[in-house]
């Protein structure tokens, strides 16, 4: 008889209790894949939105613009360049902008704010801001009309149709004072973001600050945020080092400090989950070799060697965790998938309270590989640290005594 | 030719802080193909004197000779593999592997021994059909009477041709007919296979059967006799 073969049948002799602790190592799984998705999917929502928005996973920049971010420090890459990093493995789009602050004024009120020059056209493929236009239309390559996002429209008492007046200092000091017509505003599910300033053609933005072809910076957005720091090191070496290439970590590190700290307490109560995953298997475990003991004593009596009895229980151990995990891996990934594809909307009352601290109103789910790799990993390991438990009994198992029992 | 010699056995252990002498002095030899019982009230020493015989157990002092070797020098492991190889044990509580065929508990033990899978299923077929149990080879010992769970023991314990069998009150939990049934198969090994039983029992019944009675009173031989079976006529005391 093959000793997996033996073990497969020890775990069956109590059909219930193994039933009863592959559920509990199922369910775990299953809550913590979802904690999981959940944190992984609410993140990865929150750097698409603040990120690709206003920066981009990865930023080409002048090499003192981080540190300074002045017009002055604008970098005027080649097509060539540009090319080749859109060849690059993992690179979905690359788009130039070109960033500044200037005065805004209507009648009597003025209001600072930042002028952000972007290239319409790119739009729907990087920022996607057309989707966020709650009045008026978005814009058009070569438009001399601009977007006003909401709260600074409603600060400054204008409308689609009212003219807007900027004043700036442009290209190593020119002076920039322009009026343009508005042609939407802008609502953004982050309330913060709806304070940002304005959105105009990046032609007409580099008119305004008299750059010329420069701009500011070249945003690069990636298939899977993941994948992030291996194309920065491609990227490095496609342009031979000449810019200043940093991910969206770099630039927000606002945001990285938000998700560390937020991880921080989701690992807290994914540990909770797991301790009591783990002590459902020792649970069982300890019955398990408590009600042998007399079996595993006559074993031994026979001429089992303890080593093939260790392999026997470590057998059975692995093969309740190997159950367990799959079935909440085999579960977990339906669900995680539809609730990825299908966000939970929060009812009103907690809707309010998500976009005062700048969130959409969805619980989101992610279904990057680590989600389910850990949870999978981290029950297995649990599974054979408890495994542990019955090869120490037997070792210090005294067969007399065992016989008796 | 002995294949058991024990010499000047003595076993002790502390219960309470009060030190109790489970066997006291014992030697005694035991020959080939011997069908001995050793009987005694509880608490007399015979389960020890088994144990330590089994090698199940190490003695305080004294030596246990089992065909030539000393088995109280072993190892923890080294026993083990004696066990496996020399000695069959028959337990009270028939205590088969509740998950496993009678077929797979009779070889589960030429296994431990590397035999090859066909071989391995021919001796436990023999086996089976010897104790009667040809038609339940198949069978679960959950769905086996306690008779017929102790005649797969016995299959068991003779699996790997142990030099002897160690029978630790075999027929406790049996009524009347399992045991009658139970000690003509031993009977019928012994005689017919040269077969070494060594049993501790109370069971009169079995005492009846047995070819040299050796009494067990506080851990000493107080008897050794020869006698004739099933008249329990004495032949020679030897003690």
């Amino acid at each position: 008889m093959n000793i997996l073969r033996m073990a497969w049948k020890n775990l069956w002799r109590t059909k219930r209790r193994t039933l009863i602790t592959v559920a509990s190592i199922c369910f775990g799984v299953v809550l913590a894949t979802l904690m999981r998705s959940l944190q992984d999917g609410t993140y990865s929502n929150m750097i698409k939105m603040s990120v690709q928005l206003a920066s981009g996973y990865i930023q080409l920049q002048h090499p003192l613009y981080q540190q300074q971010k002045s017009i002055n420090h604008s970098i005027a890459p080649t097509a060539s360049e540009l090319s080749r990093i859109a060849a690059i493995n993992g690179v979905q789009t690359v788009s130039k902008r070109l960033s500044s602050f200037a005065l805004f004024s209507s009648g009597s009120t003025t209001k600072g704010g930042s002028v952000i020059g972007i290239e319409p056209d790119k739009d729907a493929e990087t920022s996607n801001i057309q989707h966020w236009v709650a009045e008026g239309r978005f814009l058009n390559k070569g438009d001399r009309s601009v977007l006003l996002t909401q709260h600074t429209a409603q600060n400054l008492h204008l409308g689609v149709h009212d003219t807007l007046v900027l004043i700036s200092q442009g290209y190593h000091g020119v002076s920039a004072a322009a009026a343009y017509p508005i042609k939407g505003i802008v609502q953004f599910a982050t309330p913060k973001l709806n304070h940002l300033g304005v959105f105009m053609d990046l032609g007409l933005a580099q008119e305004f600050f008299d750059t010329g072809e420069q701009v500011s910076a070249v945003m690069i957005t990636v298939d899977d945020y993941n994948t992030v720091p291996n194309t920065v090191a491609a990227i490095t070496a496609a342009t031979d080092g000449a810019y200043n290439v940093l991910d969206w970590k770099t630039i927000n590190p606002d945001i990285v400090q938000f998700i560390e700290s937020d991880q921080s307490g989701g690992m807290v109560m994914i540990a909770v989950l797991y301790i009591v995953i783990g002590f459902g298997i020792f649970g069982t475990i300890i019955m398990m070799v408590a009600e042998r003991k007399r079996e595993l004593g006559v074993l031994i009596a026979i001429g089992m060697q303890k080593v093939r009895l260790y392999v026997l229980l470590f057998c059975e151990t692995i093969l309740i965790g190997v159950i367990g995990v799959i079935a909440g891996f085999s579960i977990s990934v339906p669900i995680v998938v539809f609730l990825k594809k299908n966000p939970v909307q929060l009812p009103p009352e907690l809707a309010t309270t998500y976009a005062k601290y700048g969130f959409e109103p969805y619980f989101f789910f992610g279904t990057t590989p680590t989600v389910f790799l850990y949870q999978v990993l981290v029950v297995f390991g649990m599974t054979a640290l408890i495994a542990i438990y019955p090869l120490w009994k037997v070792k210090t198992l005294e067969v007399t005594t065992a016989l008796r029992s | 030719m002995n294949v058991l010699e024990i010499q000047h056995l003595v076993k002790e252990y502390t219960d309470a802080d009060t030190p109790v002498r489970a066997i006291d002095g014992i030697s005694l030899t035991v020959a080939a193909g011997e069908f001995t019982a050793i009987v005694g009230p509880s608490g007399s020493g015979k389960t020890s004197l088994l144990n330590m015989i089994g090698g199940l157990d190490t003695p305080t002092s004294g030596t246990i000779h089992v065909q030539q070797q000393n088995i109280t020098q072993l190892t923890a492991a080294q026993r083990i593999d004696f066990r496996r190889n020399h000695i069959g044990f028959v337990f009270q509580s028939y205590n088969l592997i509740p998950v496993l065929t009678a077929i797979e508990n009779v070889a589960l033990i030429l296994q431990l021994q590397g035999v090859s899978k066909k071989e391995r299923q021919q001796r436990a077929v023999e086996l089976l059909t010897a104790v009667g149990l040809q038609d339940r080879i198949h069978s679960r010992p959950a769905n086996l009477s306690g008779g017929q769970q102790q005649r797969v023991a016995v299959a068991r314990a003779l699996a790997s041709r142990p030099t002897f069998v160690l029978a630790d009150e075999p027929t406790a939990n049996l009524d009347s007919k399992a045991t009658e049934n139970l000690l003509q198969i031993m009977q019928q090994l012994n005689k017919e296979e040269g077969t070494t039983f060594i049993f501790s029992t109370h069971d009169q019944r079995v005492i009846n059967k047995a070819r040299r009675i050796i009494t067990v009173e506080d851990g000493k031989i107080h008897t050794d006799e020869q006698v004739v079976p099933d008249s329990a006529t004495t032949l020679a005391p030897m003690v």
